[in-house]
C-alpha cells in the first residue's frame, strides 16, 4: 500500500518534470501562461511605468515649484517642448499632467496592482493550480501590453499626447482646433484605453472565475483571505464600470471621426461655427465617472485587500471584524456605483441631483470608517514585527485616513462648491487613492517577493525607503491642502496670473522638492529589488510565519503550483496567537482535529464532521490507487 | 573637467555606500539577526512612528495657525458666510477624528510592538464595538450631510425675481461679459452669428438684445441679488470667484447659472485687508487648453447708487458699432435708431 503510494506521487512528479522542461524561454518568460509569470510581467511593466510617471510629476513641480528656472538642460529629453527661452511649453505641462494621471490611475495602479496581486495569488492562496483560464490570462497581459507601446508612442508624436486632463472631458478632446494634443495623441490615447479595457476585462473575468470555481477542498466563501476578498470584489467592479467607459470612449470616437453629435452643441472655435447640435458634455462626464467613481475602489480595495492580510500576519492576531471587513467590502463595491455624480456637483447638472448624490456619497464613507477602526484594533494588544511590507501598510492606514476624512468636505456639494478642482481635490485624491494604493503594492512587492523570487528583500533598505516615502508623501500632499482652501486651481501652468493665486511661492517650492526627493528615494527600491532577485538572501519557505496557502508551496514552485495533492484547507486564515497552541501561528492547512489543545468550543463541534471527512478522502484516494494499480 | 570630477565623486560616493551595505549584510549574518524574528531595527521602526506622530502634529499645528490668515480668504457673498461655516464645522468634527485615529495609529505600534516574551491577544471579533462604529459615523455623517444639504437648496434654488442678470460666457482664453441693459432681459442668442464683431453671437432680431451691453469689469451691487447665467462658446469652462465662493461650468450648448448676493464692495475690501490693490477676480477652473491658467475678468463690487449711475453710462453694442444692425428688417431698425439716439 505504502508502496503504492510512492510511485504514483514520484510517477506525478516525474510528469510534471517532463512538463517543466518543455517551457523554453518564449513560453516560459513571455507567452508564458502561468499565472506567476504573469504576475510578475505585470509588476516590472507597472514599475517602468510608474518611473515614467512618477518623471513627469517632477518635470511638472519644477514648473510649479521654481516657475523662473531655466529648463535648457531638459532639451535632450523635451526637445521642442521647451521654449526657446528655456521655460516649459504650457500646452506640454497640459499633456504632462494628463499623462501622469492616465499612467498612474490605470497602467500602474490598476494593471500594476490589481493586475500583479490578483494573478499571482488568486490561485496561490486559493488552492488552485492557475487561473481558470491560462491563455486568457496571458491575452490580458499581452493586450496592456499593447495597449503600453500605443500610449507609450503617443509620447512621441509631434503634436503631443492628450493633453484634455485624465477625465478628457469632450469638447477639448473632441475638437482637434482647441489643442494640438487632441488631434493624434487623442487617437492614440482612446486607441491605447480600449486595448486596456479589454484586457481588465480579460483579467477580471478570469479572477472571478478561478475565485468562485477553482477553490480547493474546504476552502469555502467564509475561509478566503481577505486579500482574495478584495481582488475578487474589484474583478467584479471592473467587470461592470469598463464597459461603461468603453462606451463613452467609443462614442468619443464617433463624434472626433464620424461626425455625430453626443456631446458637441452649438460651438463656434477656430473662427468657424461647427454643424453639431443636440450633444451634451455632460452625457460624457456620466459615462465617465460611471466608471471613473468605481475606479478609485478599483484600485484601492486590492491595496486594502493586501493590507489587511499583512497587517494580521505581522501584529500575530486575527484581522479584527473578519465579517465586518467582508461586508464593508461588499457594501463599498455595490455603493462605488451610485456616487460617480458627486464628480459633477458644479458641471451643470440638475442640483436636485447633487443632493440625492451627496447623501449617496456620505453613505460610502461608513464602509470605509468601519474598515478602519477594524485596522486599528488588530493593531491594539498585537505583537508586531516591523517587516516593510507591515510598515508600508501601517502608512497606508494613515493616508487612508487622511485621504479619506478629506472626502466628507468634497462629497458635501455646498462645501464643494469652492474646493471643486482646487488643489484640495488633488492633495484629497493624491493621498487617499494615489499614495494609499501606492503603499500597498509597495507592502505587497515586499510581503511576497520571498514567493515570487525565492530570495528575500533587504529589510533596512526597505525601512529607509519607507520612512523616505512616507515622509515624502506627506510633505508633497499635506500642504497642497493649504492652498487648495485658498483657491488655487488645478491644471494651471503658472500663479501669477491672479492675485489670488499670487502667494505661496515659498510653499509650492517645498512641495516641489519633497517630491523630488521623494521620487528618488524610489530607487532604493528599485535597487534593492532587482538586486535582491539575484543576490538577496535566500528565503525559507514561510519567512512571515503566515497561515494562507501560498506559504506551503516549494521555494520555487512550478508551473502547477503544488507538487503532489493540493492541500486541504480546514480553518480560516487568521489563527494566530490562538490561545493554548503553541506557536503563534496555525496554518491553514493543519486540521482541527489535529489541535485540540487550541478548538475553540465551536470548533470542536466540527472536528467530528472533519475526521468524517478525512477517512471519506482516504477511501477515495484508495479506491483510486487501487484502480490504477 | 568638472564633470569628470563629479563623476569621479559620485562613483566614490556609491562605492562607499556599497560597501557599507555589504558589510552590514556580512555582519547581520555573523550575528545570526536574520533567524531572529524581530532585531533591534523593530524598537527603531516603533519609535519612529512616535518620533513621526509628535513631529508631524507640532509642524502641522504650526503651519495651520501661522499661516490662517493666508490661505482663508475673505468672503464677500451671503452664501460664502454658510458654506465656510459648514466647511469650518466639518473641519472640527473630521479634525478631531484625525487627531484620535492618529495617535492610536502610531502609538500602538510603539506599546505593543514585538517582545518575545508576550503573546498578542485572540480577539477576532466583537459586534457590539463594530454597531457601534458603524452608527455613530453614521450619525455624525447624517448631521453634517442635513447641513449640507440645506445651504445646497437654497444656493440653488431659482433667483429672486429682481435678480440682476449679467450673462458671463467663456472662449479660449477669455470670458465675455454681456449685460441685459434696461430692460433687464438678455437677447436672444445663436452660435452661428458669431463673428468678430458679435463676439457672443447675438441675435438682433430680437428686440431685447438692442439694448444689451458690454463691459470690460463685471460691476455688480452691493446688497443685491445678481444671477450670473453662464454658458460657453468652444469648450468647457467653469466660472470660479473664490471670494464670492462661486463656481459653476461653463457647457457648450447648455446655459447654466448661479445666483449670488455680494455683501462687500471692492473699496469696502480694499480697507478691510489694507491692501488698496485688491480686486474681486473671476478665474477658469475646468482645463481648458494652453490659456487655461490666465483667464482672468474683475468683478467690481460697488454700492447701489453708484451701479445704477454706472448702468446709465453704458452704450449698447449697437451704439458702438451699428453695422451689427444693418441687415435688420425696417421695423427693427427703427427701433435701433431709436435707441442709438438715446445713448447719443
Amino acid at each position: 500500500m505504502a508502496t503504492a503510494n510512492t510511485a504514483t506521487n514520484s510517477a506525478a512528479a516525474h510528469d510534471h518534470h517532463d512538463h517543466e522542461h518543455h517551457d523554453n524561454f518564449i513560453t516560459k518568460y513571455i507567452f508564458t501562461t502561468d499565472h506567476k509569470m504573469i504576475g510578475k510581467q505585470f509588476l516590472i511593466t507597472g514599475m517602468l511605468w510608474a518611473f515614467i510617471g512618477g518623471l513627469m510629476s517632477v518635470i511638472f513641480r519644477l514648473q510649479l515649484g521654481f516657475p523662473d528656472m531655466n529648463l535648457e538642460w531638459l532639451r535632450p529629453l523635451l526637445g521642442g517642448w521647451i521654449t526657446a527661452d528655456g521655460a516649459l511649453d504650457p500646452e506640454f505641462y497640459l499633456a504632462l499632467v494628463t499623462m501622469h494621471g492616465t499612467i498612474m490611475v490605470f497602467f500602474v495602479l490598476t494593471a500594476g496592482l490589481s493586475g500583479t496581486f490578483s494573478n499571482f495569488l488568486i490561485p496561490l492562496q486559493i488552492g488552485a493550480r492557475d487561473m481558470a483560464s491560462g491563455f486568457m490570462n496571458m491575452l490580458s497581459y499581452w493586450f496592456f501590453f499593447v495597449s503600453s507601446v500605443i500610449m507609450f508612442i503617443s509620447l512621441f508624436i509631434e503634436s503631443g499626447p492628450a493633453s484634455g486632463g485624465w477625465v478628457v472631458y469632450p469638447p477639448l478632446s473632441a475638437l482637434e482646433q482647441a489643442m494640438p494634443g487632441s488631434g493624434l495623441g487623442m487617437t492614440l490615447w482612446l486607441i491605447a484605453m480600449t486595448f486596456f479595457i479589454a484586457s481588465s476585462l480579460l483579467g477580471g473575468i478570469n479572477y472571478i472565475t478561478t475565485v468562485i470555481n477553482l477553490r480547493t477542498k474546504g476552502m469555502s466563501f467564509s475561509r478566503l483571505p481577505l486579500t482574495i476578498w478584495a481582488f475578487f470584489l474589484t474583478a467584479i467592479i471592473g467587470l461592470l464600470s469598463f464597459p461603461v467607459l468603453f462606451s463613452a470612449a467609443l462614442l468619443l470616437v464617433f463624434d472626433r471621426s464620424f461626425g455625430t453629435s453626443f456631446y458637441l452643441s452649438d460651438i463656434y472655435i477656430g473662427g468657424e461655427a461647427l454643424p453639431n447640435t443636440g450633444g451634451s458634455p455632460v452625457l460624457y462626464q456620466h459615462l465617465f465617472w460611471f466608471l471613473g467613481h468605481p475606479e478609485v475602489y478599483i484600485v484601492l480595495l486590492p491595496a486594502l485587500g493586501i493590507t489587511s492580510e499583512i497587517i494580521a500576519t505581522n501584529s500575530r492576531k486575527p484581522i479584527f471584524g473578519y465579517k465586518a471587513m467582508v461586508i464593508s467590502m461588499l457594501g463599498i463595491t455595490i455603493l462605488s456605483f451610485v456616487v460617480w455624480a458627486h464628480h459633477m456637483f458644479v458641471s451643470g447638472m440638475n442640483p436636485f441631483l447633487g443632493s440625492i448624490f451627496m447623501f449617496l456619497t456620505l453613505i460610502i464613507a461608513i464602509p470605509s470608517a468601519v474598515k478602519v477602526f477594524n485596522y486599528l484594533t488588530t493593531l491594539w494588544r498585537g505583537n508586531l514585527i516591523f517587516t516593510p511590507g507591515m510598515l508600508f501598510s501601517i502608512g497606508l492606514v494613515s493616508f487612508f485616513i487622511s485621504g479619506g476624512l478629506t472626502g466628507i468636505f468634497l462629497g458635501n456639494s455646498a462645501i464643494d462648491i469652492q474646493l471643486h478642482d482646487t488643489y484640495f481635490v488633488v492633495a484629497h485624491f493624491h493621498l487617499v487613492m494615489g499614495s494609499a494604493s501606492f503603499f500597498g503594492l509597495m507592502a505587497g512587492v515586499y510581503h511576497w517577493f520571498p514567493k515570487m523570487f525565492g530570495r528575500m528583500m533587504d529589510a533596512r533598505l526597505g525601512y529607509v525607503h519607507f520612512w523616505l516615502t512616507f515622509i515624502g508623501v506627506y510633505l508633497v500632499f499635506f500642504p497642497m491642502h493649504y492652498i487648495g482652501i485658498a483657491g488655487f486651481p488645478r491644471r494651471y501652468y503658472s500663479w501669477t496670473t491672479f492675485e489670488f493665486t499670487n502667494m505661496y511661492t515659498d510653499l509650492n517650492m517645498f512641495v516641489s522638492v519633497a517630491a523630488i526627493i521623494t521620487f528618488a528615494a524610489q530607487l532604493i527600491f528599485v535597487f534593492n529589488f532587482f538586486y535582491s532577485m539575484y543576490r538577496g538572501r535566500v528565503a525559507t519557505l514561510n519567512p512571515w510565519r503566515s497561515n494562507t496557502l501560498e506559504w506551503t508551496t516549494p521555494l520555487h514552485p512550478g508551473h502547477g503550483n503544488w507538487p503532489g495533492e493540493i492541500p486541504t484547507v480546514y480553518r480560516w486564515p487568521y489563527d494566530y496567537s490562538k490561545p493554548g497552541a503553541e506557536e503563534d501561528y496555525i496554518p491553514q492547512t493543519v486540521p482541527l482535529s489535529a489541535t485540540p489543545e487550541s478548538n475553540l468550543p465551536h470548533e470542536q463541534e466540527l472536528v467530528k464532521l472533519e475526521k468524517e471527512i478525512i477517512a471519506d478522502e482516504e477511501a477515495d484516494l484508495v479506491a483510486n490507487e487501487a484502480r490504477q494499480v | 573637467m568638472y564633470g569628470f570630477l563629479i563623476a569621479v565623486g559620485v562613483l566614490l560616493l556609491v562605492s562607499i555606500i556599497w560597501m557599507v551595505y555589504r558589510i552590514q549584510t556580512l555582519v547581520s549574518v555573523m550575528k545570526g539577526s536574520d533567524k531572529k524574528i524581530a532585531t533591534g531595527s523593530n524598537k527603531i521602526n516603533a519609535f519612529m512612528f512616535v518620533l513621526f506622530l509628535v513631529g508631524a502634529g507640532i509642524l502641522m499645528f504650526w503651519y495651520s495657525i501661522k499661516e490662517f490668515d493666508n490661505y482663508q480668504l475673505p468672503i464677500a457673498s451671503e452664501h460664502g458666510i454658510v458654506t465656510d461655516q459648514l466647511f469650518w464645522i466639518t473641519m472640527a468634527v473630521t479634525g478631531v477624528i484625525f487627531i484620535i485615529t492618529h495617535i492610536l495609529l502610531f502609538w500602538f505600534p510603539y506599546k505593543y510592538q514585538y517582545k518575545e516574551s508576550r503573546k498578542a491577544s485572540f480577539y477576532p471579533d466583537n459586534n457590539k464595538l463594530e454597531v457601534i462604529w458603524t452608527v455613530v459615523p453614521a450619525i455624525v455623517l447624517a448631521l453634517l450631510v442635513i447641513g449640507g444639504w440645506k445651504a445646497w437648496s437654497d444656493i440653488t434654488a431659482p433667483a429672486p425675481e429682481n435678480s440682476h442678470v449679467v450673462e458671463i460666457m467663456g472662449y479660449q482664453f477669455a470670458w465675455e461679459v454681456r449685460y441685459p441693459g434696461m430692460d433687464n432681459v438678455l437677447g436672444e442668442h445663436d452660435y452661428r452669428l458669431t463673428s468678430a464683431s458679435n463676439v457672443s453671437g447675438i441675435d438682433f432680431t430680437d428686440k431685447n438684445s438692442l439694448d444689451d451691453f458690454t463691459s470690460p469689469v463685471v460691476v455688480i451691487p452691493k446688497g443685491e441679488p445678481v444671477l450670473f447665467k453662464i454658458r460657453a462658446r468652444d469648450v468647457l469652462h467653469s466660472v470660479f470667484a473664490p471670494h464670492m465662493r462661486l463656481k459653476m461650468d461653463a457647457v457648450p450648448g447648455m446655459p447654466t447659472r448661479f445666483w449670488f448676493t455680494p455683501i462687500k464692495t471692492t473699496e469696502e475690501m480694499r480697507a478691510e485687508l489694507n491692501d488698496p490693490e485688491f480686486v474681486y477676480e473671476i478665474a477658469c477652473t475646468e482645463i481648458c487648453g494652453r490659456g487655461h491658467f490666465s483667464m482672468k475678468k474683475e468683478i467690481r463690487v460697488v454700492e447701489p447708487d453708484e451701479y445704477r449711475k454706472w448702468l446709465a453710462d453704458q452704450k449698447p453694442y449697437i451704439v458702438n458699432n451699428p453695422s451689427l444692425v444693418a441687415d435688420l428688417p425696417e421695423e427693427l431698425k427703427e427701433l435701433a435708431a431709436i435707441t442709438i439716439s438715446e445713448h447719443k
